[in-house]
């Protein structure tokens, strides 16, 4: 299958591409950019005229409810909003029913993906046995299953010399670990940060500190252990602060944040919107201004999204009893792209930070549209306008915070190694 | 975001009465001249008025109470409406999902109104946000977050000592972080132009914004206390008292009980109050609670005038008629 992108405008920020550039595919690679090679002859044109061709999306991390709670999403329909979106590859946390701690749960993720997916699915292993936080797993098991990356998600590992073994393992089969910087004892039964929208509605609250006190841990373990570590959605501006001295004095840290952090602030809980409760909790305007300056300078490498699709009864209780969680695949891109209207971010650093950054986290060769490159890519029209709502998004989970959003610019086609896999 | 005002209707009158941020000095001032009305009801040899007559009210209580419970159920009675008292086990409904199938259920018996008590902030506004739009729900309490008619009973306490809220101190002592009264009251008496609010407490039961509610933070009970027209105590849940945020009732009782000695640093005609139920020898002196200065007796009494007039305006009955 030979395909032919024509005049499109490519955004390739890993070979510094700008500008109006045909695309040749051919057996699901990237064959040429601007010239045919000799002899091509396309089976099929797309035309791209007054769009984008952007590279794949590579969101770090998304939940896909499947397998185990197949009733607020699934894979088939979360690898097909992630395609809707423009992301061709995402990253799977352990905290699945039953827990990735095994290659035979890795490998029935696989299998599925194959029969129903939309989009390529890495998994991240579990650091230690069924999030247990006490017994380390078996990481080479992991790796050989085809796992990316250790994590333990949101879970505790309470124990300190757990946590330095864990890296330690980890480090030994040069896998990179995923942290969530949570300090369970500082963020006990929290639901909102601690602020002033926590003092007025009287909601149990998250002090930075349940962040920060995580880090400076987590980071003397680093520089010990040596492993290269991944801090997995910032909330506070503090955090970058910490992580960019961190980098500074040479440690093998990375870390990204989710885009609701980016845009949200305590002030959007309103009234107890539920659709605003997620963990880490939403903070304070200064804290949203820190991470995008973390953007900016380069302490943060990548924006994921953080996507984590519910029933509707998960978020019909109050505020601290409903579940924490937005659905967010369908905002991505879009609402990403407007932070070039907003910050000193360009389009292209923006695409950088979906794509290519992301990529380079997890030592993979995708992200980017070089000759030899997967074919992974999407046709992005930026004249559309849109309104966000549960009837335009694709995610089965509609718990939205952007609900109402008028956005602008919209997927309409996105190939996965040049088949395509998703077109409006 | 949701609709900032779903406590009035389209005319601006009480439609929930959810919490007292939001609503105007007007609304508040509505609440206690009626309740003024409804005050002699009580002492009448018939203690009824039929202003809610065929009305049916149900109280939801998903929280032990007696006395709020109670009061409701008086003063629900005092207008004569039929009032159903449901206490609901809360350990068979923690899904969201069996909340509102039973909030469903209870508008299947056609209640016109709801008063609601629940261990969740935000519990209120969620039942104000799912029910069908002929019911009023009346905040009875939720988690920290408010519990309205306790702060408007304080006021309507207040102002018949003090008259003028405009030149008042208040003094507001204790567990500020776990508080629904507390909110209130602060919300009631800055809307009520009260020009100095202070709370006073510990570090550790005094949230770390609590400026941003517009009040003085004072750590040390004998400058809090200083020069204040009212003091208001809070009680100390026994839950507190373990764990880190105290380290014994004895201490707490040295440090930020009132005491006969510590209450001659506030005006000589200050009030004491207290929401109830007291803790003896923990945040008061049974002295201070039993003596002159003590209103707390009276503010029970006036729950019942000030729930009359808050039922009654929620479900469009406005104060006239109400004298007779």
């Amino acid at each position: 299958m030979r395909i032919h992108i024509k005049q499109g405008h490519l955004v390739d920020p890993a070979h510094q591409i700008d500008k109006k550039q045909d695309l040749f595919i051919s057996d699901g690679q990237v064959v040429a950019i601007g010239k045919a090679p000799e002899g091509f002859q396309a089976d099929e044109t797309i035309d791209a005229k007054g769009k984008f061709v952007f590279p794949g999306l590579v969101d770090l991390q998304t939940r896909l409810r499947e397998p185990g709670q197949e009733y607020k999403a699934t894979i088939a329909s979360e690898t097909r909003a992630a395609a809707g979106g423009g992301i061709t590859t995402v990253c799977l946390p352990p905290d699945t029913t039953p827990i990735l701690d095994t290659p035979a749960v890795i490998e029935l993720i696989h299998r599925r993906n194959e029969a129903a997916g939309c989009a390529e699915i890495l998994t991240l292993g579990a650091l230690t046995q069924g999030l247990g936080g006490t017994q380390i797993s078996e990481m080479y098991e992991l790796k050989r299953a085809g796992c990316v990356g250790v994590t333990n998600a949101r879970a505790p590992i309470a124990n300190t010399l757990v946590m330095r073994r864990a890296m330690e393992y980890a480090a030994n089969f040069g896998l990179t670990i995923f942290l969530h910087a949570e300090d369970h004892s500082l963020s006990k039964d929290g639901c909102a940060h601690e602020g002033i929208i926590s003092t007025r509605l009287g909601l149990a609250s998250i002090p930075e500190a349940a962040e920060t006190m995580a880090i400076a841990r987590l980071l003397m373990l680093v520089e010990q252990t040596g492993v290269a570590a991944h801090f997995c959605q910032l909330s506070s501006a503090k955090a970058v602060q910490m992580i960019h001295r961190a980098q500074f004095d040479g440690l093998p840290v990375t870390a990204d944040v989710a885009l609701h952090h980016l845009y949200l602030t305590e002030m959007d809980i309103g009234y107890f919107d539920t659709n605003c409760h997620v963990i880490p909790p939403l903070r304070s305007q200064r804290d949203r201004d820190g991470l995008r300056d973390g953007l900016l300078n380069g302490t943060l490498h990548a924006i994921c999204s953080d996507h984590q699709p519910h029933d509707p009864d998960a978020k019909l209780a109050p505020f601290s009893e409903s579940e924490p969680g937005m659905s967010t695949l369908d905002t991505l891109l879009p609402l990403a792209l407007r932070l070039a209207d907003e910050t000193d971010l360009s389009q292209s650093d923006i695409i950088s930070l979906l794509a290519y950054q992301p990529a380079k986290i997890l030592g993979l060769n995708i992200g980017q549209l070089g000759v030899g490159a997967r074919a992974d890519l999407s046709i992005f029209d930026p004249e559309v306008s849109w309104t966000v709502s549960p009837e335009t998004m694709l995610s089965k989970g509609k718990n939205s915070p952007f609900l109402d959003w008028e956005l602008k610019g919209q997927v309409s086609q996105t190939l996965l190694a040049g088949k395509t896999a998703f077109k409006r | 975001m949701k609709q900032l005002d779903i406590q009035l209707d389209t005319q601006g009158r009480l439609r929930h009465f959810l919490t007292i941020e939001g609503l105007k000095r007007d609304i508040l001032n509505d609440i206690l001249d009626t309740a003024e009305n409804f005050s002699t009801v009580g002492t009448r040899t018939v203690k009824k008025v039929p202003l809610l007559r065929g009305k049916t009210i149900a109280n939801l209580f998903f929280e032990p109470s007696t006395r709020t419970r109670t009061t409701f159920e008086l003063a629900a009675k005092r207008l004569s409406a039929d009032i159903l008292n449901i206490n609901i086990d809360t350990s068979s409904t923690t899904k969201g999902e069996s909340l509102l199938d039973m909030l469903r259920n209870l508008e299947a018996m056609h209640c016109d109104m709801f008063v609601v008590r629940h261990h969740s902030s935000g519990a209120a506004h969620f039942f104000a946000d799912h029910v069908a739009p002929h019911i009023s729900i009346i905040n009875a309490g939720d988690g920290s977050h408010a519990h309205p008619t306790q702060a408007m009973l304080d006021m309507f306490t207040i102002r018949r000592h003090k008259q003028d809220f405009t030149r008042l101190t208040v003094a507001i002592v204790g567990d500020i972080l776990n508080s629904r009264v507390a909110r209130s009251q602060i919300h009631a008496l800055t809307t009520l132009g009260v020009p100095e609010v202070r709370v006073i407490g510990p570090h550790t039961l005094i949230p770390r914004e609590a400026a941003s509610l517009g009040v003085h933070v004072y750590h040390d009970m004998n400058e809090g206390i200083r020069d204040a027209d009212v003091v208001i105590m809070l009680r100390l849940q026994r839950e507190r008292m373990q764990g880190a945020l105290l380290p014994s009732a004895n201490e707490y009782f040295k440090t930020y009980g009132l005491t006969q000695k510590k209450l001659r640093l506030a005006k000589a005609d200050a009030i004491v109050m207290h929401p109830g139920p007291i803790n003896r020898g923990v945040e008061i002196d049974s002295g201070v609670a039993d003596g002159p200065q003590s209103v707390i007796l009276e503010q029970v009494t006036n729950g019942i005038a000030v729930r009359m007039a808050v039922m009654s305006m929620a479900l469009g009955r406005g104060p006239e008629g109400a004298a007779e």
